[in-house]
């Protein structure tokens, strides 16, 4: 488990990359101290623009600066990036193909007590549906730190999901992060968990629970939706003949949707979907709202019991 | 410019006149469009692009060129006319307007059509953008570019608009320049009717920009605004120059009248406009060009469409 909470790994490498290049800026929006863009305000004042609580505006100024050739990244919290500012991710960016990146903070549930109105559980599912977006959930640090650098050498609107707090390393020592991959982490041929950001972990940890009963669960980590690999779907489908997946998200409009449109178009095998069940959130410990939600490793495997039960045929 | 020449108000003049024509021919042809607010801008649109803006059309993205966005963006088929005008493409091109493929949509679009700086389409997005430009060529040490930006009465309900104003304000962006196409009619109505904005100008003080209020049917009075913008203005405000117009300034049974909005005229309709418009000009009688004749407007193509690929 990583020490480093993901929102600073997130607030080290803006610095990093600000460092490599001059052209590149970040906006807040009287946010910063949470997000931890106050890093590469502290050391590229003059780079990173305030805009205050105004995230239409931000996303605007993101884009007239993209176009004069800058590289922003508008940075606030997912719920705001793109639920308040939806239209102008939209039509000011997504639309014309401007080279602005979006980090959607906190998603989900791990955001600290703030509520509902705070817990993004919809963003996933906007920005799927926004042409010329890709579209990323990093499952681990050196994920994120990968995701970004490739963000700011892909040309064109990237949408990446940074979480709050710390979160296990999963991907293995020599990872190359490619846009529209998935990664397998463990083998298996009963069952194939999909994660997507730091749930992966949780489907690693729901195989190890499967494994005691005699379940052999593959895990493969989704961490681009678009790209989909939809390749590595239909694969895990043929091979283990259902699946489960597991997002920091709902169930509608994300992974599990994702999933179930390539699988239904490529090889529709049974699949359960383990994220909030299109409910908004609540305030509340971190570890009360993974269990009152059901997007724990246990459900998980609740979940791999019953796919496995009806792709026997016993339901 | 300060003291234009009678010559330079003259050539102005004659481009707004063109402006107006072309503007109304692509909207008819295409049978989609903005009439009234195309011919509320001529003269506005006709001192930027053939008096103020440093652009170059054999070279669209010269770095050091001035910006204009277009963020009352369904008055696109002005600067279309103003755009093909100043040779960014063939001026034939307009009559593509509103087809399938073509290079000319409904709303600017900065991947499409050379010489347009922003997409746009959704009322209230395009000062931040153009906010955003003033920053960027700050940063890129461009001192004597400008970025300028059209917005619309109606516009200016836009909550985004006086978020745009507070960010310009503070951030000094005295390389910005907005204008206000003020003609006073929103689409369902008059502007003090359905969400007035006065006292405009008193609010963009408050707000922080150098502000002055102009005839926009002036041509003298807009470039010398523009001229004081540009470089006399308080350094470190952004200017905003109020430009009082009328909706579908030219056309008598447009003038005032918000059924004019996005309305396109039929063939009919347009040559009469046209007609007066030219009277209105002291210019031989044109109507317009295709009338009666088998091409009068836009038809569908019944083949050599490309369709996408399925991803």
């Amino acid at each position: 488990m990583s020490e480093m909470e993901m929102r600073e790994v997130f607030g080290k490498m803006l610095v990093d990359l600000g460092r490599e290049n001059p052209d590149i800026f970040v906006l807040d929006g009287d946010l910063n101290t949470s997000t931890r863009t106050d890093l590469f305000l502290a050391e590229f004042p003059k780079r990173f623009v305030q805009c205050g609580i105004a995230e239409q505006n931000m996303m605007g100024i993101a884009a007239g600066m993209a176009a004069a050739g800058i590289i922003p990244f508008p940075t606030t919290f997912a719920v705001f990036a793109t639920k308040r500012a939806c239209d102008q991710v939209s039509i000011s960016i997504a639309y014309p193909k401007l080279n602005v990146k979006i980090p959607g903070c906190y998603p989900g549930l791990p955001t600290g007590k703030a509520g509902a109105t705070h817990q993004s559980i919809e963003d996933l599912a906007i920005m799927r549906a926004m042409p010329n977006f890709l579209v990323v959930d990093p499952g681990d640090n050196e994920e994120l730190r990968q995701v970004m650098r490739a963000a700011v050498a892909w040309d064109g609107p990237v949408y990446f999901r940074v979480t709050r707090p710390a979160v296990p390393d999963i991907t293995p020592l020599g990872y190359k992060f490619e846009w529209g991959k998935a990664v397998n982490l463990r083998p298996g041929t009963d069952v194939t968990l999909i994660g997507t950001g730091f749930m992966t972990y949780y489907c690693l940890l729901a195989a190890d629970m499967l494994e005691k009963e005699g379940i052999k669960a593959r895990v493969d980590h989704h961490p681009c939706l678009k790209p989909l690999d939809r390749d590595a779907i239909a694969k895990s489908a043929k091979e283990t003949g259902c699946i489960v997946t597991a997002e920091n998200h709902s169930i509608i409009g994300g992974l599990g949707s994702a999933v179930a449109e390539a699988l239904v178009e490529t090889a529709p095998v049974p699949m359960e979907r383990i994220g909030v069940h299109d409910k908004f959130v609540e305030c509340g410990e971190v570890p009360d709202l993974f269990v009152k939600y059901q997007v724990r490793p246990e459900d998980i495997v609740d979940a791999a019991r019953r796919v496995i039960a009806r792709k026997k045929g016993k339901v | 410019m300060r003291n234009p020449s009678n010559e330079t108000l003259c050539m102005l003049e004659e481009k707004a006149y063109q402006i107006r024509r072309l503007a109304l021919e692509m909207i008819t042809y295409g049978q989609v469009g903005h009439p009234g607010g195309s011919l509320s801008e001529a003269e506005v649109l006709a001192c930027l692009y053939f008096s103020e803006l440093n652009v170059d059309p054999q070279n669209s993205k010269w770095p050091d060129r001035d910006r204009f966005v277009m963020s009352k963006a369904h008055g696109c088929p002005g600067q279309y006319a103003s755009l093909a005008m100043r040779g960014f493409f063939p001026l034939e091109e307009i009559y593509t307007y509103g087809a399938i493929d073509s290079r000319l949509q409904s709303h600017p679009d900065m991947r499409k059509t050379p010489g347009v700086e922003m997409s746009g389409g959704a009322l209230g997005q395009g000062l931040s953008t153009a906010v955003g430009m003033a920053i960027g060529l700050r940063h890129f040490k461009k001192w004597n570019s400008r970025v300028y930006c059209l917005i619309g009465d109606g516009e200016t309900n836009s909550g985004q608009i006086w978020e745009a104003a507070m960010a310009a304000a503070q951030y000094k962006l005295d390389n910005l320049i907005a204008i206000t196409d003020y003609n006073k009619v929103q689409a369902k109505g008059f502007v003090h009717d359905l969400m007035g904005i006065e006292p405009v100008a008193d609010k963009w003080r408050a707000f922080g920009w150098e502000v002055e209020e102009v005839d926009g049917h002036d041509v003298k009075e807009l470039l010398e605004a523009l001229h004081r913008a540009r470089h006399i203005h308080v350094r470190g405000k952004p200017s905003m120059i109020i430009a009082h117009t009328v909706k579908g300034k030219g056309v008598s049974w447009m003038e005032f009248n918000y059924r004019w909005h996005t309305h396109a005229p039929l063939p009919a309709e347009a040559d009469k406009a046209l007609r007066e418009i030219s009277c209105h000009y002291c210019r031989p009688e044109e109507g317009y060009s295709r009338f009666g004749t088998d091409d009068e407007i836009l038809k569908p193509r019944s083949e050599g469409i490309i369709t996408d690929k399925p991803a």
